[in-house]
């Protein structure tokens, strides 16, 4: 494969191959830092893919208390499935079980769309008739009684269909300590970039796949071109100075999200230099053919 | 763009139903066919052009340079626009408006805001009796938007209030909220006897202490984000209003001798 030098990183001359997804955006918020963040790592647990989690989750950013519509600590959260119908399963779920139980909580839509799901119009039935409903300033509310006080839940929330999933890095490096580094200091920019993700633990994960298994039952099973323990087994993508890859995955609310992040990723793994971090980084895609979104790295270096 | 501007010539002779002098009634109207509207209640006859001195303008946002305890209906049916009125105005202001922006720099007599259902009525003086209530034979008071009233209302503010906000800085009259059905009226004012009088759902916020029927019962100290939330709303119409949410709260649910599911707020 062509590759581009940057600070002594080889870029590959490829792309990442991404997919529409559906997404909305919430502000969870508690009255203190402590319980937003609580109720939203809930409801982000246990989200990192589509094939097992039914949607992916994750926390953007937390959001300063001056900013919040209650005036209280927040934690923006994004969640996206493949289907509107998914989405609004698990997004009721979410909510109901983990920030509806969460000490203090309250939730409000942060994604002005057309398209429209339901939060509070379902959770409300929680209150038994004791929900009060509340209409101002354009947004409707749902307030539920609950033991520390009141739930309030705003009644519907944004959907945009113009999400993309799929955006993602395989960094490569010497070994895993240099490669982590390099990971986390891509995380660490990436988490900068508003209204996209990484809903991998950590926002990193190290099983990357390839379609399809030798198992009938299975439609996706390890990325073996990329195992360093197979490289001599396998038909293999590494070069010999590559001990470790570990992969990025990116969704974002739009296109240009998820290229920004990508951006901020490689602009981070090349500062840090092979020395410290990876020596090379390529993308995952299924040959252009699967995706509609295609991010070229050479078009998202620095 | 100019507005269309009506200032009066002569006190009016009679009652006037101004309900007809609306944005998008007289959009492309010329001056002259805008002077020959008949605004008249009695058998006299009376035209725009007999009490009103038009400046021509664009008809979305409508000027009345003096006003009149003699102008009923002013605003009646807004639907979007901007109609403001220097001086008091009669009943049925801003009645069944369902959207656009009414203001009143002076009084407004019974029925202000009756039956509206969007837009925002701010009146900068009082208000008669029957703040945003059903007339005879409705079954319904406002049901939405934003009702402001900057000095004091009369009685029954408020009555069968289905959705939308109220505001009474001032003072406001006996049975205050009366058979509320929904909705949130807000007064920072004193209020007279029975407030929340045969409320069934809604929300009433008193910032003097009143005194409650029986039928309202303590349900102690209020702790929810919606406090907050509804108070940044308020904060761009009312520092005070802002400041009462802004405190601990105390709710009082009722009224008991219906459904009881309304509430009444007061400070902590």
């Amino acid at each position: 494969m062509r590759t581009i030098t940057r600070n002594g990183v080889r870029i590959d001359e490829t792309f990442a191959e991404a997919f529409p997804m559906r997404g909305t955006a919430l502000i969870v918020t508690a009255p203190s830092k402590r319980w937003a963040r609580q109720a939203a790592v809930t409801m982000t647990g246990f989200a990192t893919s589509v094939i097992g989690c039914g949607v992916e989750a994750g926390i953007d950013s937390e959001v300063e208390a001056r900013e919040t519509p209650d005036g209280r600590p927040g934690v923006r959260v994004l969640i996206f499935a493949m289907s509107s119908n998914d989405l609004q399963t698990q997004l009721t779920n979410r909510v109901g079980q983990c920030v509806l139980t969460s000490p203090g909580s309250a939730c409000f839509a942060d994604l002005t769309a057309e398209d429209t799901l339901k939060i509070g119009d379902l959770l409300r039935y929680f209150g038994d008739g004791w929900q009060i409903s509340k209409k101002f300033g354009g947004r409707h509310f749902w307030r539920i009684p609950v033991m520390d006080g009141e739930f309030l839940c705003e009644a519907a929330t944004g959907l945009t269909k113009a999400a993309v999933g799929g955006g993602n890095l395989l960094i490569c490096g010497a070994d895993y300590d240099h490669t982590l580094r390099a990971a986390e200091a891509a995380v660490d920019a990436m988490n900068q970039v508003r209204d996209a993700i990484m809903p991998f633990p950590g926002g990193i994960v190290r099983s990357g796949s390839k379609v399809g298994s030798k198992y009938k039952a299975l439609h996706a099973s390890t990325n073996d071109a990329f195992c360093p323990t197979l490289r001599g087994a396998v038909k293999t993508e590494l070069d010999d100075d590559i001990g470790c890859v570990l992969e990025i995955v990116i969704d974002g609310l739009t296109e240009a999200a998820v290229a920004d992040a990508m951006r901020a990723g490689l602009a981070a793994i090349i500062k840090l230099g092979p020395r410290n971090g990876a020596r090379r980084v390529s993308a995952g895609n299924y040959g252009g053919k699967l995706g509609p979104f295609h991010f070229h790295l050479k078009d998202l270096l620095p | 763009m100019n507005p269309l501007v009506f200032t009066l010539k002569v006190t009016p002779p009679q009652r006037l139903d101004l309900s007809g002098l609306l944005p998008h009634l007289l959009n492309g109207k010329s001056s002259k066919d805008i002077a020959a509207l008949e605004i008249g209640t009695t058998r006299e006859k009376v035209t725009v052009g007999d009490l009103f001195r038009i400046r021509s303008g664009s008809a979305d946002e409508i000027r009345f340079e003096t006003g009149s305890e003699r102008f009923d209906g002013i605003g009646q049916g807004l639907q979007g626009g901007r109609i403001t009125v220097a001086g008091d105005v009669g009943i049925n202001a801003g009645r069944r408006m369902t959207g656009g922006e009414l203001i009143i720099s002076g009084h407004a007599g019974p029925y202000a805001g009756s039956g509206m259902a969007g837009g925002r009525l701010e009146i900068l003086g009082d208000a008669g009796d029957f703040l945003g209530g059903p007339r005879e034979g409705e079954v319904n008071g406002m049901s939405g938007g934003l009702l402001l009233v900057r000095g004091t209302a009369g009685q029954r503010a408020g009555d069968r209030l289905r959705r939308g906000t109220i505001l009474i800085e001032g003072d406001a009259g006996d049975w205050v909220g009366s058979r509320l059905i929904a909705g949130t009226l807000v007064v920072l004012g004193h209020v007279g006897a029975n407030p929340g009088y045969l409320m069934r759902r809604g929300t009433i916020m008193l910032a003097k202490p009143p005194t409650l029927t029986p039928t309202f019962i303590d349900c102690g100290h209020f702790s929810s984000a919606f406090a907050a939330v509804f108070g940044r709303f308020l904060l761009a119409e009312s520092r005070g209003a802002a400041r009462l949410l802004r405190a601990p709260l105390r709710r009082f649910a009722g009224d008991m001798a219906v459904l009881g599911k309304g509430e009444i707020f007061v400070p902590a």
